[in-house]
């Protein structure tokens, strides 16, 4: 790879650019492709282009065979986010491991007391409230949406937006009863049985986690195998 | 911390802005259980030094030893490892699975 091209991957990276780099495994030819079409770097093979715009719609990497030689299509894609709702501890130990697992972490809390750097360095922070930051962030089909505070003020909106967008794992800590309680209010603003069920609460996998970190491993975990494996059938 | 694969290519741009001579090694394909997936990445600097991953660490040593060569002298390489390759390598992978891997020099 040649010196420029790697750091227009970088810069795309960077800006959360999605791109492909497309490299002839024979000739070692390569070019970087974007979404629109644009193609910077070496002349491609006539089936290049739209088999790395394929690859870039389905976010995954692979080698295709094409009658002019094998090429390997790498995707490069932004992280998937994942957006935190309560700065509380177990927020602490699930931002840092998610960060670790590749996800682009926010937390959200209006409770500055409970938002500060000092408490989570490095990660990106939001004082708004719930449904202000849901609106901005705009969940989507790449977006995690977790409510960590018990409180329906602050969980409730943060969840009613998240039911309301394609965010492809919602949950919320709180016991049966807590769920109970919420599913009961969520369910008087509207939602269906079938929408409410897309929350996985109480959040996490039932390891029998009692720590902020062992719950935010059991949370993690969850978030995982619906990323890997898909929806539960 | 741990590095993500962009990390790995950062760290890579780094060196070779630094003027030293790098290669980058990357899994192209896997058939049956591989450790790593497809887009896995690992740097290789020309005194050996490496970063990132292509395995679970069961043939990054050989792929390290075929960089070195890559960036001697600049051309690319589509590495193959599998059980079933134990004749032609010196490792293979434990898992059953099988990668290949495409080595090429950052110029």
């Amino acid at each position: 790879m040649r010196q420029d091209l790697l750091q227009r991957v970088l810069a795309d990276v960077a800006a959360k650019r999605p791109a492909v780099v497309v490299t002839h495994l024979t000739t070692g030819a390569q070019a970087l492709v974007h979404g629109d079409g644009g193609a910077q770097g070496d002349p491609l093979p006539a089936a290049a282009l739209a088999a790395a715009r394929e690859a870039l719609a389905a976010d995954q990497s692979r080698t295709v065979d094409t009658p002019e030689g094998p090429l390997f299509l790498h995707v490069f894609s932004p992280p998937l986010r994942l957006v935190i709702v309560g700065a509380v501890h177990i927020a602490q130990p699930l931002a840092h491991m998610a960060a670790l697992a590749g996800y682009a972490v926010s937390v959200v809390d209006p409770r500055r007391s409970f938002a500060t750097k000092d408490r989570f360095p490095g990660v990106a922070l939001s004082t708004e409230w719930p449904d202000e930051a849901m609106a901005r962030i705009a969940p989507d089909a790449r977006t995690v949406v977790i409510t960590l505070t018990h409180d329906p003020k602050l969980d409730d909106p943060a969840l009613a937006a998240a039911l309301r967008s394609g965010a492809f794992y919602i949950g919320a800590l709180g016991s049966r009863q807590t769920h109970a309680r919420r599913l009961e209010r969520l369910g008087a603003l509207g939602f269906a049985t079938t929408d409410l069920a897309r929350i996985h609460g109480p959040v996490g996998l039932d390891i029998g986690a009692v720590s902020p970190a062992e719950i935010a491993v059991s949370i993690l975990a969850q978030v995982t195998e619906r990323r890997r494996r898909g929806a539960p059938a | 911390m741990m590095q993500s694969d962009d990390a790995v290519l950062a760290e890579a741009a780094g060196w070779r802005g630094a003027g030293r001579g790098v290669a980058l090694a990357t899994v192209v394909a896997t058939w049956g259980s591989s450790p790593r997936p497809v887009g896995s990445q690992l740097a290789i600097k020309d005194d050996g030094a490496f970063i990132g991953s292509v395995s679970g660490g069961c043939i990054e040593g050989a792929v390290v030893r075929e960089a070195i060569e890559v960036i001697g002298d600049g051309r690319p390489r589509l590495l193959e490892f599998g059980v079933t390759n134990e004749q032609a390598w010196d490792v293979g992978l434990a898992c059953g699975g099988t990668v290949r891997v495409f080595v090429e020099r950052l110029d």
